[in-house]
């Protein structure tokens, strides 16, 4: 599924309308408008501090715009999280009160158990036996009784992405999800990552302050940025997206300099 | 080496922990002592024999008025006390806490309140009791309960604040409901923290606790010292001082025991007192 069908280029899996984000005076984010098919890969680079991880926020309905609409499937997006839309967050994503594999059935338990949101006895027994095939995918086999804080960063983000997709959610939300990780464990969530996407086909917008990592995984890449600079007043203007780049086999091998994609609003004289 | 960077080894660190005990056991026998030359009937600093015959006598040999036990009577009586104040305490600030820390609304309608209860000097509450409940056991573990619950409940509260929202917001995109992140998510959280919260609130409980007992009671730990203090018998008070620390540090180091037990997760995380 990742190449969009075409029936449902007519519909995009996610719209967003000329939407606006402001704390108070300060405006982190005006006219982004965006739509993106299902089954995208969408990678979000930007400066510190341009408003990309809002815009996922955003996404996610941890925040709302200030103005304009996000339609998800045509329809305003709920305003709290729901599970269709799954994330991975670059800390504290996954329960460090849970062992792993309890982390994996606690989605089950929320769904089977109304008043406890917890299985006992030969129930539980049997959601931890049917998360086995997801621990040996993701390598935790045999750290599944383990909790979070006695593994690897590698492993809890392998975690946090497994239980993000546990309820099959349509949209993947990945905020730098392997910011904190070694280059070479990097590469391997590199591969899991693409391999859940091809086989699951959900549509992924992914946060990152990596060119390489956004240029590589991609099927687009959204780049954020001030368009108008104000040396007085540096709030006074918000980030849109200032460039919205297709990827296929031939571009994506040539990764830009970020000199060529950021910095537009300084390099302008005023 | 830099001396924050050498720590001691075994034998050292014994020595460290014995030595402010040892030197202040040493300061009071001579002090004692010669005071004794001076005045062999002194009160004031009765000599170790002294106090250790009386504490075995307040501990195995009955009464001769009431036929009892004095000190285990006394420490049943103080700990009972305390055990259900606090223990009250610690429900109501287990509720109290997760409505303010994690429901806005409630937040809104309560934080304020607690914030002003948590203000009045609980020992102004003890005359108020007295008149309205009586001179009973009911006033002396009202005073602990209304002493320690208000600032454990703010503890509390601000534990489930601080729980990271990136958990709240997971729990949520796995299909969780309201009641379903509070007994999942928010209760295991902070019950390790409630029991730090209840270490903490000991110490005014215990305070509150003895002021009670020295007011108005006839048995207890704190009745005990108030009552033989017009004897000054200093034989009896320093010895009840002691074991009643010496109950503090035990009752402190069980729910250190039982939180390491409990929740092995919390205390991966760093060290703790």
């Amino acid at each position: 599924m990742s190449e969009p069908v075409a029936e449902t280029d007519a519909l995009p899996k996610l719209a967003v309308r000329n939407v606006g984000k402001s704390y108070g005076d300060a405006i982190v984010l005006e006219r982004v408008s965006l739509d993106v098919a299902p089954g995208a890969f969408c990678t979000i680079v930007g400066a510190s501090g341009c408003g990309k991880s809002t815009f996922l926020r955003m996404l996610l309905s941890q925040e709302t715009p200030t103005r304009g609409e996000i339609l998800l499937d045509g329809e305003p997006l709920p305003g709290e999280p729901t599970p269709d839309r799954g994330i991975v967050f670059q800390r504290y994503s996954v329960f460090p009160h849970l062992s792993v594999e309890d982390n994996l059935i606690l989605a089950t338990e929320f769904e089977r158990s109304f008043l406890t949101g917890r299985l006992f006895g030969s129930t539980r027994r049997k959601a931890r036996e049917a998360v086995s095939e997801t621990l040996e995918k993701i390598g935790l086999a045999a750290a599944r009784k383990r909790f979070p804080t006695q593994l690897s960063g590698g492993m809890q983000q392998r975690l946090a992405i497994a239980q993000a997709l546990l309820k099959r959610p349509s949209v993947l939300l990945l905020d730098e999800p392997f910011g904190a990780l070694d280059p070479g464990i990097r590469l391997d969530m590199h591969a899991l990552l693409l391999d859940l996407w091809q086989e699951l086909g959900m549509t992924i917008f992914m946060v990152t302050h990596d060119i390489n990592e956004a240029f590589k995984l991609g099927s687009r890449v959204l780049v954020f940025d001030k368009t108008r600079h104000d040396p007085h007043a540096p709030e006074r203007y918000g980030a849109t997206i200032t460039y919205d780049l297709p990827l296929d086999q031939k571009t994506r091998a040539t990764v830009p300099e970020p000199e060529q994609l950021f910095g537009t609003a300084e390099a302008r004289p005023n | 080496m830099r001396l924050i960077n050498r720590s001691p080894g075994r034998v050292v660190a014994f020595t460290l922990v014995a030595l402010p005990f040892a030197a202040t056991v040493i300061a009071y026998a001579v002090a004692s002592h010669y005071r004794r030359l001076e005045n062999p009937a002194d009160k004031l600093l009765p000599s170790l024999e002294q106090m250790g015959a009386t504490f075995w006598r307040m501990a195995f040999v009955p009464d001769r008025r009431t036929g009892d036990l004095l000190l285990w009577v006394d420490t049943f009586d103080s700990l009972w006390r305390l055990g259900i104040g606090v223990g009250l305490a610690t429900a109501i600030a287990l509720v109290l806490g997760i409505l303010i820390g994690f429901l806005p609304h409630a937040r809104t309608m309560l934080a304020p309140y607690v914030a002003a209860i948590s203000l009045i000097p609980p020992i102004t509450i003890l005359p108020i009791l007295f008149i309205m409940v009586g001179l009973g056991e009911t006033s002396k573990v009202m005073l602990v309960t209304l002493g320690t619950a208000p600032v454990m409940t703010r503890s509390i509260a601000q534990a489930v604040i601080d729980i990271p929202k990136e958990l709240v917001i997971k729990a949520q995109t796995l299909g969780a409901n309201t009641w379903h992140m509070i007994v999942r998510l928010v209760l295991p959280q902070v019950l390790p923290k409630l029991i730090t919260a209840v270490r903490l609130g000991l110490v005014p409980g215990w305070i509150f606790l003895i002021s009670a007992e020295a007011i108005a009671s006839t048995s207890g730990l704190g009745y005990r010292i108030f009552l033989v203090r017009r004897f000054l018998a200093m034989d009896v008070i320093l010895p009840y001082v002691l074991w009643i620390t010496l109950l503090a540090y035990i009752l402190d180091q069980l729910l250190l025991m039982l939180s390491r037990r409990a929740f092995p997760w919390h205390h991966m995380q760093g060290e703790s007192l």
